[in-house]
């Protein structure tokens, strides 16, 4: 849809991450990358956002409200899993409370869920913009 | 409806060829709407400039709505449906309705004697409407936003209302917009006085910083509109574009008289009105809404009480300055 490439709003979810991934992202948000540009606003719902900025390795008490923010964005989305802890579980991928990493609980409601990976400990704010103009080209 | 719009104002109507009215029956309502969509890129552009940024594209306002138009609509299970889904349509209708009667001014200087009640009627209806729909969610978030902006509205309308009895009263008692137009009550000082109070009214009712309390993003999480996704919420933000246009226009028309002289002076004071919301709104922090209704009631309640002073006076005693 080439309306949601020039204007798509972000929203931010954060299920269990150290909070480094989070610092980064609104870093993007800030005046010094100034990605208004792109038309990239952020939304306080996600009844209002085009892309799911997911951080964190998905715990047992974040993975059923992080199906609920998926279902309750409209489609059509993008899940932009940021960092090595939602690309992959990260440095806790062997702690007790780890579901699983953001692509496994997102496909078990929406097996053709568009998933976009920005690995990165935590990914610098010039590489998550870079992801999300990269996967804004191919949509 | 034809002899209602055939009432002359002193003399100085317009009449214009039969395809310039067609014209502008035609482009008046999707005029409004580009216009307002233009001004809210305006707003963003000129914030961006403010805060060394470079800001998003000109068309970007349009992409927007346009992407929006293209998304799935999500109702929630629990809210009132009917009220969810007419809320956003009610507000729209009553802006682009108010806008026409404006422009109808400012184009061929009619009007019908009692537009201006008319017109105060009508721009309670978009927050109405937001209120309403968003009281119609079923969410907590967008609750604590329905009683912020019931409270807001309860708090600015009476200064709003009170600015232009000032108006009224130095014109002479004429509840007739062409009229009040061509003789420019806001150059006076009882006129200025009223003139700054209701364009922090205006403030208020577009909604900017220092009175977004009820889409308080960070606290809020998008506060009134919260539930609204896909169509609806392109209509909500038609109708926040299409109020950039019209409650502007109101108070060029009310106050400074400048489609009664020429197009081009009052398109200036529309753009001198616009810049003055920016700058209010790029140098204030957001207010609480105690402070708010605080500063509405107590201080431009204050204020308006001298101007009405000062307008009684002038009009008694002849002093046309005043």
């Amino acid at each position: 849809m080439w309306s949601l490439k020039k204007s798509p709003w972000v929203f931010h979810v954060n299920t269990g991450a150290c909070n480094n991934c989070d610092i980064e992202i609104v870093n993007c948000l800030t005046p010094k990358f100034d990605v208004e540009r792109f038309g990239i606003k952020l939304v306080g719902s996600p009844r209002h956002a085009d892309a799911l900025l997911v951080t964190g390795v998905v715990t047992a008490q974040a993975a059923p409200r992080l199906r609920e923010v998926y279902r309750q964005t409209s489609k059509p989305c993008v899940v932009f899993a940021t960092g090595a802890c939602a690309c992959d579980k990260g440095i806790f991928a062997t702690g007790y409370h780890v579901v699983g990493p953001v692509d496994k609980i997102i496909r078990e409601i929406d097996p053709t869920a568009i998933i976009v990976y920005v690995p990165g400990c935590p990914p610098k704010p010039e590489a998550i913009i870079s992801g999300v103009v990269q996967a804004l080209s191919v949509l | 409806m034809a002899a209602v719009f055939k009432a002359r104002a002193k003399g100085k109507d317009k009449e214009m060829s039969w395809p310039l009215n067609v014209l502008f029956w035609v482009v008046v309502i999707p005029g409004t709407v580009v216009l307002g969509l233009i001004a809210s890129w305006i707003v963003r552009k000129v914030s961006a400039l403010v805060q060394w940024r470079v800001g998003p594209p000109l068309f970007q306002p349009f992409y927007d709505v346009a992407k929006l138009m293209g998304k799935e609509t999500l109702v929630p299970q629990e809210a009132q449906q009917t009220v969810f889904m007419a809320a956003p349509l009610v507000g729209l209708a009553g802006v682009l309705l108010l806008s026409i009667i404006l422009w109808r001014t400012a184009f061929y200087q009619t009007a019908f004697v009692g537009d201006i009640i008319v017109v105060i009627y009508l721009m309670v209806l978009p927050s109405l409407a937001l209120i309403l729909g968003s009281s119609a969610s079923a969410s907590p978030h967008a609750s604590v936003g329905t009683a912020r902006e019931m409270k807001l509205v309860m708090g600015y309308e009476l200064p709003l209302v009170l600015a232009f009895v000032v108006v009224i009263i130095k014109t002479g008692g004429k509840l007739n917009l062409a009229e009040v137009a061509a003789q420019a009550p806001g150059l006076s000082v009882s006129g200025m006085l009223a003139f700054l109070v209701a364009l922090l009214c205006v403030q208020a009712k577009l909604g900017f910083v220092p009175f977004d309390m009820a889409e308080a993003e960070t606290e809020l999480g998008s506060g009134v509109l919260m539930e609204y996704s896909g169509a609806l919420l392109a209509v909500w933000k038609l109708m926040q574009a299409a109020m950039l246009v019209a409650l502007p226009l109101f108070l060029v028309t009310a106050f400074l008289g400048g489609f009664a002289t020429a197009l081009w002076l009052g398109l200036l004071e529309y753009v001198l009105i616009l810049v003055l919301v920016i700058l209010i709104k790029n140098t204030n922090p957001r207010v609480r809404i105690d402070q708010a209704m605080k500063f509405f009631w107590v201080y431009c309640g204050l204020i308006l009480v001298i101007a009405i002073a000062l307008a009684i006076l002038g009009n008694a005693y002849g002093i046309k300055w005043l």
